[in-house]
């Protein structure tokens, strides 16, 4: 805009006919102000760059590649390639005749012999538990030699091989894609024809676990709701003196190390604990019924009430804070009781907050896993504890993945569930 | 003029206290009574406590000591919702989460009114105040002016006898304030209602009220109609609040009756009304209008105390002439004139003689 102190320019610009419109030296407007602001803009970029990068490589990344194991494992298909192609040829229900049989040898030799027989074995185990060591220790045989037919030969070192179930599970794995992962984590296997079907009910795990983890987590909402909503209001409304040390009161457990308040909790918890010492010194109890509160379901909802609290009573407080007083000295005025007011005016102006702090609530506590590993119990576990077990245990990353990525969706779901019926340009995290 | 005694009152603080901490007083030994229809200005400094007696007599606070009644029933127990008192806030306190016309439904269903009656009223009340067409807005998508005309709606859609008003105009822009003082002045005498108004804008107070209780220090420094206020201020604190005021400090020369000689710093001596002075050599301040001082002698009574003046500044605001003088060693006499054809232009540095009616010089209690 170099002629823009120019007024002769301006006002001929100013005169053009319609058309796009120009600066002074007759440069597209848009072009101009793209041009003026791009330092601004880039300066702002290169603020946020390190955060973004930092974002991508440590967040967006690793997560997505975790979520791409829930679908995608070639444990097998990559080692097994001639039985992963037979079965690709021969459709399902096919007898395995010689040349499954002699595809399969050449595969567990070469497997063998590069050593990434144990990456096959794993895969295989995720579907037939306990098949790990058929395969290893097959490979360690087939290293030692082995001569056709290989059907009897594979038959003779370990007559597992003729199992139909290993048959079918490597016909799963010879894909690499795969959605077998999120079906046993709603507790349905492949049948032999490859139809969908429960798991027999005593394994039939993960949606009762999903089920109680949503349950509890609504519950821990609700309790969060009931106890931190007087709190907030007499964080909001008293004088600023008094409401400071009650908000130092609200905070100190964030100042504590998880691991400190659930412990705690445990000690006050346990069956020879503080609780129940003081009701049987108090007579409420006989010294032989001392409660269970601990390690089970109820120790996990009162540990993570406990826990969560702050995060329901602060975005209520931060909204509480904005609502000034009048509004209910204007209901009562115009003839409400207090009951009336707090219910027609007060508490609908507290939405927000209270949209936030339940949503904040219940996605933390629908992912929560120290609280409930260190205090449930068998009862008092959730869905992420068994995402724990896959990670750590039984090392079935894609299990964990899969489970991960149906609790993701179902929060996701919950937060468009959430954005339809309350808005999410209502939510107020403080 | 009503007195202080409250037989027939509307509205009557009897020896009111209030007292937050338990350790000093907001209102002292409060007496204010209240005619049906009429409009009362509580007028004073912030911390004055004004709003607390508002805030008592809306029920929102209560009294530490003494009675408030309204219309002969004592009213001090009666919780809020059930004293029927019509509130206007000063943030207007519009429901954000409700439609105007939920906003004035409001008051009438919690009083059990059917549909039909609640629509007629609010349709009443909308075009009462010209907003007829709003009924379907959000408070939020209204302009400062509009949200107060639907305060005041609300507050007089449920046919209170009573109506408080909290600073209401504060957040306005002049012209709008003006505007809407002419308004809610109109509604009152159309209604016949009684109005209790607390501002600390004393143009507000002189212009809307029947009468004007001006606070300080809570206390009825004054109660008194607006130009009784302003021309015959009883104390210090009044007249100095109410408009400009010239205040010139003094020691009592002579009494007689109502009329004083005061001797001001200087030695010069003037004639002075006494208002709450009572004996010779007592301190005084002498209160003097800045319009009502004059520096031509044919304007002044013959007779009266002239004393001398050096010119300081002349400000030009178009329809006055707002002339600073250093009288009897203070540097801050303001003097008006009006800007007539043929007015004296006064030169800064000038001396001039001024003076003025005995009348319009009050002997106040000393500052």
């Amino acid at each position: 805009m170099a002629n823009a102190s120019d007024p002769q320019a301006a006002i001929s610009a100013a005169a053009a006919p319609a058309g796009p419109l120009t600066t002074a030296d007759g440069k597209p407007l848009a072009w101009s102000l793209a041009r003026s602001q791009a330092r601004a803009k880039r300066r702002a970029f290169l603020l946020v760059l390190p955060l973004l990068a930092f974002i991508l490589i440590t967040f967006v990344v690793p997560i997505g590649q975790m979520l791409q194991r829930s679908f995608y494992n070639d444990g097998f298909s990559a080692n097994m390639p001639e039985i992963s192609q037979w079965f690709a040829e021969n459709p399902r229900g096919t007898e395995p005749d010689d040349a499954a049989w002699t595809a399969l040898a050449n595969d567990l030799l070469a497997s063998a012999e590069a050593r990434s027989i144990g990456v096959v074995g794993t895969r295989i185990n995720y579907d037939v538990p306990g098949t790990r060591s058929l395969f290893t220790s097959t490979g360690r045989k087939v290293r030692r030699g082995i001569e056709p037919p290989y059907r009897e030969a594979l038959l003779e070192m370990d007559e597992e091989w003729g199992d139909p179930r290993i048959w079918s599970a490597m016909r799963e794995a010879s894909q690499p894609v795969t959605s077998n992962f999120y079906l046993a984590a709603v507790d349905r296997t492949r049948a032999d024809d490859g139809s969908i079907e429960q798991v027999e009910p005593r394994q039939r795990i993960y949606v009762m676990l999903f089920m109680r983890t949503f349950w509890l987590s609504a519950l821990i909402t609700v309790l969060t709701f009931l106890l931190g909503f007087p709190v907030a209001h007499l964080l909001a409304t008293l004088p600023m003196r008094k409401s400071n040390l009650l908000m130092i009161l609200v905070l100190l457990p964030f100042w504590t190390s998880l691991l400190v308040r659930t412990t705690s909790w445990m000690v006050l918890l346990q069956q020879q604990g503080v609780i129940n010492d003081i009701l049987v010194w108090m007579g409420v109890i006989g010294g032989g019924q001392r409660l269970q509160m601990i390690y089970n379901q109820t120790g996990t909802i009162i540990a993570m009430t406990h826990i969560l609290l702050p995060f329901m009573i602060l975005p209520l407080y931060s909204v509480m804070r904005t609502i000034n007083p009048s509004y209910v000295r204007a209901a009562r005025s115009l003839g409400a009781t207090s009951w009336t007011a707090f219910r027609r005016i007060y508490f609908p102006q507290t939405l927000p907050g209270l949209g936030a702090g339940a949503l904040l609530v219940f996605i933390l506590a629908v992912g929560y896993y120290i609280t409930p590993a260190l205090v449930g119990g068998s009862s008092g576990q959730l869905i992420s504890n068994m995402i724990a077990l896959h990670m750590t245990d039984t090392l079935n990353w894609s299990m964990a993945a899969a489970l991960a990525a149906l609790l993701l969706g179902s929060v996701l779901l919950l937060y468009w569930l959430y954005d339809k019926l309350v808005g999410v340009d209502n939510l107020k995290l403080g | 003029m009503l007195d202080n005694t409250s037989g027939d009152a509307f509205v009557a603080f009897e020896h009111v206290q209030k007292s937050y901490d338990g350790q000093t007083l907001v209102v002292k030994d409060l007496n204010l009574s209240i005619g049906k229809g009429e409009f009362v200005t509580m007028l004073g400094p912030s911390g004055s406590g004004k709003t607390t007696c508002l805030m008592m007599l809306a029920g929102f606070e209560t009294a530490t000591h003494g009675e408030i009644r309204l219309d002969g029933r004592p009213i001090n127990q009666v919780p809020p919702h059930k004293r029927g008192i019509g509130m206007v806030f000063q943030n207007y306190a519009l429901f954000p989460h409700m439609t105007v016309g939920e906003n004035l439904s409001f008051p009438l269903e919690v009083r059990g009114m059917d549909k039909a009656e609640r629509e007629a009223r609010i349709r009443r009340s909308l075009d009462m105040v010209q907003m007829g067409a709003f009924a379907n807005r959000r408070p939020a998508q209204l302009s400062g002016g509009q949200q107060q005309r639907i305060a005041l709606a609300r507050a007089l859609v449920f046919d209170p006898h009573l109506v408080l008003m909290d600073e209401p105009l504060g957040a306005l822009d002049k012209q709008l304030r003006e505007h809407m003082q002419f308004e809610i002045k109109h509604l009152h005498e159309e209604l016949g209602i009684t109005v209790v108004y607390v501002t600390h804008d004393q143009t507000e107070a002189l212009t809307m009220s029947d009468r004007i209780a001006v606070f300080n220090d809570g206390r009825i420094q004054q109660l008194a109609t607006p130009n009784r206020l302003y021309e015959q201020p009883e104390n210090s604190f009044v007249a100095g609040f109410i408009g400009e005021n010239n205040a010139l400090p003094g020691v009592i020369e002579k009494l007689d009756g109502d009329k004083a000689l005061v001797k001001l710093a200087d030695g010069e001596v003037i004639d002075a009304t006494a208002v709450n002075i009572r004996e010779r050599g007592q301190k005084t301040t002498v209160s003097i209008r800045p319009e009502r001082v004059e520096f031509k002698p044919e304007m002044m009574p013959s007779g009266a105390h002239t004393i001398e003046a050096d010119v300081l500044e002349v400000v030009y605001m178009g329809d006055i002439l707002r002339t600073r003088l250093r009288v009897a060693g203070s540097d801050d006499f303001i003097m008006k004139c009006r800007n007539t054809i043929g007015q004296t232009r006064l030169e800064p540095g000038q001396k001039i003689r001024i003076g003025w009616h005995p009348q319009d010089a009050r002997a106040l209690d000393p500052i």
